[in-house]
């Protein structure tokens, strides 16, 4: 009740003010209009509203709206209503299918890239792994090349080092023997004397060694 | 009523209220009772196969996503299933088809009633006086079967002084036993007076001659206006049985 209370004044005082002239006004206007109402139905004949007028049609009128309505609430009720909620309650559960569904799926997903992250990192994790392994094969490989190659330079240095060192052995001694036979026909020329030959290898080999 | 017809008023070439003449159709005599088909009967019985068929066609497809014509229906049980739920509460659902018979049964009363020539049963008083009538004795019927002699408890509101008994006890029973009458004049009234007025207009069109299309625009204005009434006037009568069944249901 409280909806058409509050078309009311609240204070019990206005209250019963309003209430008695809503009586009194009832009390006034509603003969007048039922009188107005039988007038203009008395007048009957000659017009008036049919709604008022024609009662002799009020059973038949009542009769069929209990007949239509009837048949009516029967349809609502049994087929009208079933369907649509049927309907709805379809395409409520296709949406909480097609929903859970989209998550199993998105679960399915998320569990694929799981695996294919898992896989890339150890597939990095391998790569590097060889790349390293590979690395430090070649590094070995390098440092034993290296290896032999500095003693095959080695010895090649120290016999080439020996050749030249024999060759300027062998340079000098000549360089002497020239030296002394010069230096004998030298002498020869100058002061007519051929000095022994022990003496000139004595005197190159000072000015050699000098 | 019939001489009128071939005889309208000396000035006015439309009867605007012959439009409400009981017309029998196939006359139906049981002992005193006179249940003749009428053209109220007629209009009844297409308003109630218009509702079937178009909710047979409407949600014939049972789609999942659902066409222009089962949105539609799917509004009208929505709006109505919200309506119920807002206003009755949940212990408002058995009474659910029943609401919603109600509704389509009124709409479409009304909205077919704004067809020209057609018949509008909802502009009848003893119609709407029934279905107000009968749905005052079912609510006042639940009301006393869930609260018993507490249900005399709405003719006087909590926490009133006990002295204001006696004023407020006589008007809360005159509202109380008012509401077949308003619920029921609403509506009649409300298609009456529309459908008076689109016959005066009418009738305006045919004395003016040419000037008659100022009248006839008018004319298209009220029809629309119409409608919104028709609909309008569903949507009250439906909403205040609501109003009706909450108050015999929670009783404030």
């Amino acid at each position: 009740m409280r909806r058409i209370h509050s078309l009311y004044p609240t204070k019990p005082r206005r209250l019963a003010a309003a209430g008695l002239a809503a009586v009194l006004g009832l009390l006034l206007t509603g003969p007048s209009l039922v009188q107005a109402a039988t007038e203009e139905a008395g007048g009957g004949h000659q017009g008036g509203l049919p709604q008022l007028t024609q009662t002799d049609t009020y059973a038949g009128q009542i009769f069929w709206t209990i007949v239509t309505f009837g048949l009516l609430y029967w349809a609502v009720a049994k087929v009208i209503l079933p369907r649509i909620a049927g309907t709805l309650e379809e395409r409520q559960d296709k949406i909480d299918d097609d929903l859970s569904r989209a998550e199993k799926l998105k679960g399915e997903a998320d569990q694929v890239m799981a695996d294919y992250e898992q896989g890339l990192q150890t597939a990095r994790a391998e790569a590097s792994e060889l790349l390293r392994q590979a690395q430090e094969a070649w590094a070995a490989e390098a440092a034993k090349r290296n290896a032999a190659e500095d003693k095959k330079l080695a010895q090649k240095i120290k016999k080439d080092e020996e050749r030249i060192a024999k060759a300027r052995a062998e340079a000098e001694g000549n360089l002497k023997t020239v030296a002394a036979s010069v230096a004998v026909s030298l002498t020869d020329k100058l002061i007519g004397v051929t000095p022994e030959d022990k003496q000139v290898s004595k005197a190159v080999d000072a000015v050699v060694q000098g | 009523m019939a001489e009128l017809t071939g005889a309208p008023d000396k000035d006015f070439p439309v009867d605007p209220l012959h439009q409400f003449e009981i017309q029998p159709i196939l006359p139906i005599q049981v002992g005193n009772l006179d249940l003749s088909f009428t053209n109220s009967s007629l209009w009844m019985i297409i308003t109630i196969v218009a509702i079937t068929a178009f909710f047979f066609l409407s949600t014939g497809g049972r789609a999942l996503v659902p066409g222009r014509m089962q949105s539609v229906a799917e509004l009208f049980y929505e709006t109505i299933a919200n309506m119920v739920r807002e206003n009755v509460g949940t212990e408002g659902r058995r009474y659910f088809p029943f609401i919603f018979s109600l509704f389509l049964f009124v709409l479409f009363g009304n909205t077919l009633g704004v067809i020209p020539s057609s018949f509008t049963f909802t502009s009848h008083i003893v119609v709407t006086f029934f279905m107000a009538i009968v749905i005052f004795v079912a609510v006042t019927v639940i009301g006393f079967a869930r609260h018993g002699a507490g249900y005399l408890r709405m003719f006087f509101p909590h926490g009133a002084p006990l002295w204001t008994a006696v004023i407020l006890v006589p008007i809360e029973l005159i509202s109380y036993l008012s509401r077949p009458i308003s619920l029921s004049m609403r509506l009649f009234a409300n298609m009456m007076a529309g459908h008076i007025l689109l016959k005066v207009f009418a009738g305006f069109v045919l004395m003016m001659g040419v000037a008659g299309v100022i009248p006839l625009a008018a004319l298209v204005g009220i029809t629309a206006l119409e409608l919104l009434v028709a609909v309008l006037q569903a949507y009250i009568f439906t909403i205040l049985t609501c109003v009706y069944l909450h108050d015999a249901i929670h009783m404030h």
